[in-house]
């Protein structure tokens, strides 16, 4: 019962603390950059602005416009109900529930995208064609992920590793190598530098930004704050991939979560500091590259950790 | 230390992965180095160090860590290119075929059980490096990509040696090493020579072999 109050208090305190997230990794890039940058509380101004403000709706809209925002965030914020949070399993966690979150972020991708098409501009037609390019190859690799995670624990579950596998050396070898793909595959889908370029409004490089153009007022309030609360997920999911399930009091797994999910987007913010982003050929090539680490893990754990011989 | 292997291991495939899907020479290079250096290490941290376990890591990391890629870094300088830009198999088909490569080669590994059991991977990484150093061979038209395919073939088998602890191995790899040397820098030559003859290093395009300039067009 203790726990299931601690997760509860997890969940509020995600919903709260998400939109620091892109705050930190401009701050980190500011700081590569030698300039002071915006505060960390930036997206929370940006928000509360943008609520208060109106919006256009363009005539040819079939009304997916208008839904497509707040079925996107309803469906993330369901996926944020499967995660062990806080480094504790969720309570309304069940069999399988893995692909149900992965899903779950699949659907709110595929709203926003028929809120795309919806307006009828080419342009975000554009950008819809290369999220769902890119998000088919990105799948791939969370397939793989999702069958080396069945292969430690047989079963298919969201839920901590149990901490035996990092004992044996080919299986903590493999979680590495599963941790590796995972943090290709969130910068992809939560385009970052390397796949997509959150700042650029250059319509040549643009995935994600091209297709929320049309939206102003409260409706971009909401995508941001779901695209936000998507980069919390992603970043949890990649915390929990990494550290075993072990007791060590409530207090201790707080700290090292929040310090995790800290670390992982700061290790963003530096990555998108020192590189350049991909030319569109090079994206597919990286997470073809994912897919591939995610498939040497399934091959170190079929092979020679006790499951086929 | 159990950790360490696999952790060299894994590394080695990632770099095989790298090297499929790299266009820049001088990134493949790089790459080739790193080969060159983890193989180096291997031995190291078989738990028993021995004096030809020092002499096989020492040569191995003066050779493929420095002066391989230094006649390579020469050889591309000269030839002026810097990136392979049309391969005979494209980068994602080849990061495909790679992975398929690893598939084979781990079910050959349990063909193959290792003599010890912390260099259990070892077999598998082995022909997995062997198949991506022949394919790159045969999948790319630049002669200098060609011989950085060859020096990732000449890896693989030096880390079949070292991982299926054969006797007399370190003498073998010697032998290898000295071979892959000499070959690398007949081909650093053979491409300056290629560069000047036909302001190119295709080696696709090399069809005939004669005199006359005419024909050889």
């Amino acid at each position: 019962m203790n726990e299931t109050i601690y997760w509860i208090l997890w969940l509020i305190a995600s919903f709260i603390l998400c939109p620091l997230l892109p705050g930190i990794i401009n701050k980190v890039k500011a700081f590569f950059a030698g300039r002071k940058g915006p505060s960390i509380f930036q997206l929370y101004y940006d928000l509360f602005k943008l609520l208060k403000k109106g919006s256009v709706i363009s005539n040819t809209s079939g009304g997916l416009l208008k839904l497509a925002p707040c079925v996107s965030l309803a469906a993330i914020a369901v996926a944020a109900l499967l995660l062990p949070l806080g480094i504790v399993n969720s309570p309304l966690s069940f069999e399988g529930d893995i692909i149900v979150f992965f899903y779950l972020l699949g659907t709110a991708r595929l709203l926003t995208v028929w809120g795309a098409l919806d307006t009828g501009s080419s342009f975000e037609g554009m950008g819809a064609s290369r999220e769902m390019q890119f998000s088919a190859l990105a799948e791939a690799a969370i397939f793989g992920i999702i069958g080396c995670i069945a292969a430690l624990t047989r079963k298919c579950d969201l839920t901590m590793l149990p901490a035996t596998a990092f004992s044996g050396s080919i299986s903590a070898v493999a979680i590495l190598l599963c941790a590796l793909a995972f943090f290709i595959v969130l910068l992809m889908e939560n385009c970052r530098v390397p796949a997509d370029d959150p700042n650029t409004h250059l319509e040549l490089t643009m995935i994600h930004e091209a297709m929320i153009l049309d939206y102003a007022g409260p409706d971009l309030a909401l995508i941001l704050y779901g695209a936000s609360l998507k980069l919390w997920l992603f970043a949890s999911f990649f915390v929990i991939l990494l550290f075993p399930a072990i007791q060590v009091g409530l207090l201790i797994s707080s700290l090292l979560f929040i310090g995790g999910i800290i670390a992982t987007v700061v290790a963003v913010g530096i990555i998108e500091s020192c590189m350049a982003r991909y030319r569109f050929i090079k994206v597919p090539q990286m997470l073809i590259g994912a897919f591939g680490l995610s498939l040497i893990s399934l091959f170190f754990l079929i092979f020679f950790d006790g499951g086929i011989k | 230390m159990e950790h360490l292997i696999d952790f060299i291991l894994a590394l080695f495939l990632i770099t095989n992965l790298m090297m499929a899907a790299s266009s820049r020479l001088m990134h493949c290079i790089k790459i080739v180095v790193l080969q060159g250096i983890l193989l180096g290490l291997l031995p190291l941290f078989l738990g028993h160090i021995e004096a030809s376990h020092l002499i096989a890591a020492l040569l191995n990391i003066s050779i493929k860590g420095i002066a391989l890629p230094y006649l390579l870094v020469a050889a591309i300088k000269r030839a002026d290119v810097c990136r392979e830009l049309e391969p005979l198999v494209g980068y994602s088909t080849s990061l495909i075929i790679v992975l398929l490569f690893f598939a084979v080669s781990f079910w050959l590994g349990t063909k193959l059980p290792a003599e010890e059991p912390h260099l259990r991977l070892a077999t598998p990484t082995a022909v997995a490096t062997m198949l991506t150093g022949l394919f790159i061979v045969m999948a790319r038209r630049k002669a200098i990509t060609q011989a950085i395919g060859f020096l990732t073939f000449e890896n693989g088998i030096s880390l079949f040696g070292t991982g299926r602890m054969l006797d007399f191995g370190v003498a073998i790899e010697l032998g290898i090493l000295l071979d892959v040397l000499v070959l690398v820098f007949v081909m650093g030559i053979a491409v300056m020579r290629i560069k000047r003859e036909f302001q190119h290093i295709d080696s696709d395009k090399l069809h005939f072999l004669g005199d006359n300039q005419k024909e050889a067009e």
